[in-house]
């Protein structure tokens, strides 16, 4: 069903994006940088709506430019505009912890940091 | 309404309840034929522990790490490993999560 | 009332979400008034979910369609596939709803006084809103990417609300590990989505139901999906969220996390039961279900013996509860494709989980919220320093003793009315998985003893001998979630007949979900 993709350098690129997203999540104990590659992830997933959208020979939906018949439907952008801002969100909440973090405990790597274990 | 029936089995709390009152005004029987000719207020009512001084209010409350002390203790082969996977770095968390998606979609692969 | 119950699933979600908006303005007006108009709210979307509920057991599937000219008009013309946002409310989800509406009303009135010393309490009220937006969005929903938007909502505003009281330290760490799992799971999730949007072009549930293969791609979006939401549900070994946030959470909001991991249950029985149905392989996805089941079960009920600080044994409970759930419903998926198996056991063991749900929504949040109350008078939640407490807190006592008995299984409280389903049917299916089952009943009640014990009983201790007994309004909060397990204690033949066995056929139906929404 995935017609009309030429080449899959888009999906290399997604599958980069999330590939290194994990590596920093999983390796870096730092919580900026955490928080950072919770960001990447969030790229990554939304290049590959984005790229999900794509059709060869499509007319984008903007309705002086396309006729009126034949046109690509636009749900895959309006995916990846909800899901940017739902990612801006979760980021600034999550930025505004580690400041919290960071005051509390004078630390931000998540193993000093942490209060809670066992 | 108050019984539920599955399967081969049914239950029902109004028996259940029943049965437990029938027990509690037994014990409420056995209970009021105890000693009343007591006094109060004096040594009668007093805590007694062979003629010993009783510990303060604050020793005599078993504390809740005391308590199973020893099912620790045989379990300790079972608990020292488990308590140390609970790191609390949120990475570990991480680590968990994606460790279990690759294992479930391997299965997934291999046994369809 | 025909018209209110027409639109009433849209309702349920916009109402709350409206208010919450509203609450900031009116909290400039007047405090007293802001109260109010959050209680009324929620009392409001409880009688909407409940008027819902009559309407769906009584007519079945309930669809809603946002934009179109007529709610139930779910595939435009000229088009053969459903491309408007859908709502669809079967028996299942308004059972979710009911669980969510009720915790909800109990945990903000609660939260009247548990939270009056703090600041900012405009803003616990909206986030605490749109906490209930989130959950019944996810509930009622019928479309995949729906789903994510709805699963976000809750998960922000949550971790905000479990982060709120940002003076404590484990407050803010409980609220950020939050938000970074569930972001990850959400995202994990929202890949998925686009996985089914790569093959079939379709985000609507029923739609892709109908049409999925079952290919290499679907295996690899099933195991994120069950994966991701068993993350967010608190499932072992993917737990360890859980006793942090959970424990650091204001007591109202604990209870209203409880829920909202049941949302993330109830859409992992969604992927499995509605969305792959007949076409998985249902022994290996349900066996998957089984073992996370057990796990969580085992492991979270010998991790809570050792705890000593209340809440965190009370969350090590939350997860070790799931497993029971899990172990039900995993049960039934295990013998979906057996129909002689699925009517003799399969179907009790899947009531059996369905039913633990709404059970342990209601004891386990009348616990946390008297652990709450017990915070709130000794400022502690260290059992080590605790005691004698139930010399002077009586009403605390008598719920604690109420919830804990009930999620020990005791009879003739509703915890052992769901258990012993559990247990009868599961036994049938493997004995060993229900001998398990029940040493996990035994060693939670041990755990609950010593709780119990450490707590409230004991000599009066000189530094709590001015402790009063719990404010008015926690009081009514946990008299609410106490009334309903004793109403259902006594009458579960009542309550499974009329919203468990619907939940557990609606799951098991697959073909009526699509055919509500597709025709035909």
């Amino acid at each position: 069903m995935m017609v009309g993709i030429p080449f899959n350098v888009p999906f290399l690129a997604v599958a980069a994006l999330i590939g290194i997203a994990f590596y920093i999540i999983l390796s870096q104990r730092n919580l900026i940088k955490l928080v950072m590659g919770l960001g990447i992830m969030a790229s990554g997933v939304n290049l590959f709506l984005v790229t999900l959208g794509y059709r060869e020979g499509g007319v984008a939906p903007i309705y002086t430019h396309a006729p009126i018949e034949r046109m690509v439907l636009p749900v895959p952008q309006a995916l990846t505009l909800t899901s940017i801002v739902i990612a801006v969100a979760t980021l600034a909440l999550m930025l505004s912890m580690v400041v919290h973090i960071y005051r509390h405990t004078g630390s931000i790597d998540s193993e000093e940091s942490r209060t809670m274990k066992g | 309404m108050a019984t539920l029936e599955f399967g081969l089995d049914f239950w029902n709390p109004i028996v259940c309840i029943t049965a437990f009152l029938v027990l509690i005004a037994g014990t409420y029987l056995l209970r009021s034929r105890g000693q009343k000719k007591y006094k109060k207020g004096t040594a009668q009512t007093q805590i007694f522990l062979s003629g010993e001084e009783p510990p303060s209010v604050e020793q005599r409350h078993i504390k809740a790490h005391n308590i199973y002390w020893g099912f620790f203790q045989a379990l300790k082969g079972y608990y020292d490993p488990t308590i140390k996977a609970h790191t609390g770095i949120i990475n570990d968390y991480i680590i968990w999560f994606t460790a279990i998606a690759t294992a479930t979609a391997a299965i997934l692969f291999i046994v369809g | 009332m025909d018209k209110l119950i027409t639109h009433s699933p849209i309702l349920i979600i916009a109402i709350p979400l409206l208010a919450a908006f509203l609450t900031p303005l009116i909290s400039r007006v007047n405090e007293k008034a802001r109260d109010v108009l959050v209680i009324t709210t929620l009392a409001f979307v409880e009688f909407l979910v409940i008027i819902l509920a009559r309407d769906i057991y009584a007519n079945g599937i309930h669809i809603y369609t946002l934009g179109a000219s007529s709610p139930t008009l779910t595939i435009p013309e000229q088009y053969m596939v459903p491309v408007r946002i859908i709502l669809e409310v079967d028996a299942m989800s308004i059972f979710m709803g009911i669980i969510s509406a009720t915790v909800s009303l109990a945990a903000a009135v609660y939260s009247l006084s548990f939270m009056k010393e703090e600041t900012g309490r405009d803003r616990f009220y909206t986030l605490l809103l749109l906490m209930i937006v989130g959950m019944f969005g996810m509930e009622f929903t019928g479309d995949m990417f729906n789903l994510f938007v709805f699963l976000e909502i809750a998960s922000i505003s949550g971790a905000a609300l479990a982060a709120f009281r940002t003076r404590f330290t484990d407050a803010v760490e409980g609220g950020f590990k939050y938000i970074i799992i569930s972001s990850a799971g959400a995202l994990v999730v929202l890949f998925s989505v686009g996985i089914f949007y790569a093959q079939y072009n379709l985000l609507n549930i029923a739609a892709l139901a109908q049409v999925i293969q079952y290919t290499m791609l679907d295996k690899i979006a099933l195991a994120l999906l069950v994966i991701a939401f068993a993350m967010k549900l608190g499932g072992v070994p993917l737990h360890m969220w859980v006793p942090d946030t959970y424990a650091a959470a204001p007591a109202g909001i604990t209870a209203m996390l409880v829920v909202s991991s049941q949302a993330c249950m109830y859409a992992l029985f969604r992927v499995c039961f509605t969305l792959y149905g007949v076409t998985l392989n249902m022994a290996t996805v349900g066996w998957i279900v089984i073992i996370l089941g057990m796990l969580s079960m085992f492991v979270g009920v010998t991790m809570a013996i050792p705890q000593i600080d209340i809440k965190r044994l009370m969350s090590y409970h939350a997860i070790s509860q799931s497993g029971y759930m899990l172990l039900g419903v995993g049960v039934g998926l295990a013998v979906l494709g057996n129909p002689e198996a699925l009517a003799t056991y399969g179907r009790e063991a899947m009531s059996g989980g369905i039913f633990h749900i709404i059970n342990h929504a209601l004891y386990k949040g009348l616990l946390f919220l008297t652990a709450g109350a017990l915070f709130y008078r000794t400022g502690t939640r260290d059992l080590n320093k605790m005691g004698g407490l139930g010399h002077n807190m009586k009403f605390t006592s008598i719920f604690f003793i109420i919830g804990a008995l009930s999620i020990s299984g005791i009879p003739p409280f509703n915890g052992f009315a769901s258990k012993i389903m559990i247990y009868e049917s599961v036994y049938r299916f493997n004995p060993i998985l229900a001998v398990i089952a029940m040493l996990v009943s035994i060693i939670t009640l041990a755990s609950f003893t010593k709780a119990f014990q450490s707590a409230f009983t004991g000599p009066q201790l000189p530094q709590y001998k001015d402790v009063k007994e719990a404010p008015r309004s926690m009081l009514i909060g946990m008299g609410i979630l106490a009334s309903i397990i004793i109403f259902f204690s006594l009458f579960p033949g009542l309550i499974v007949g009329w919203i468990v066995y619907p939940a557990a056929d609606a799951l098991i139906n697959q073909a009526i979900y699509i055919s509500a929404v597709m025709g035909g």
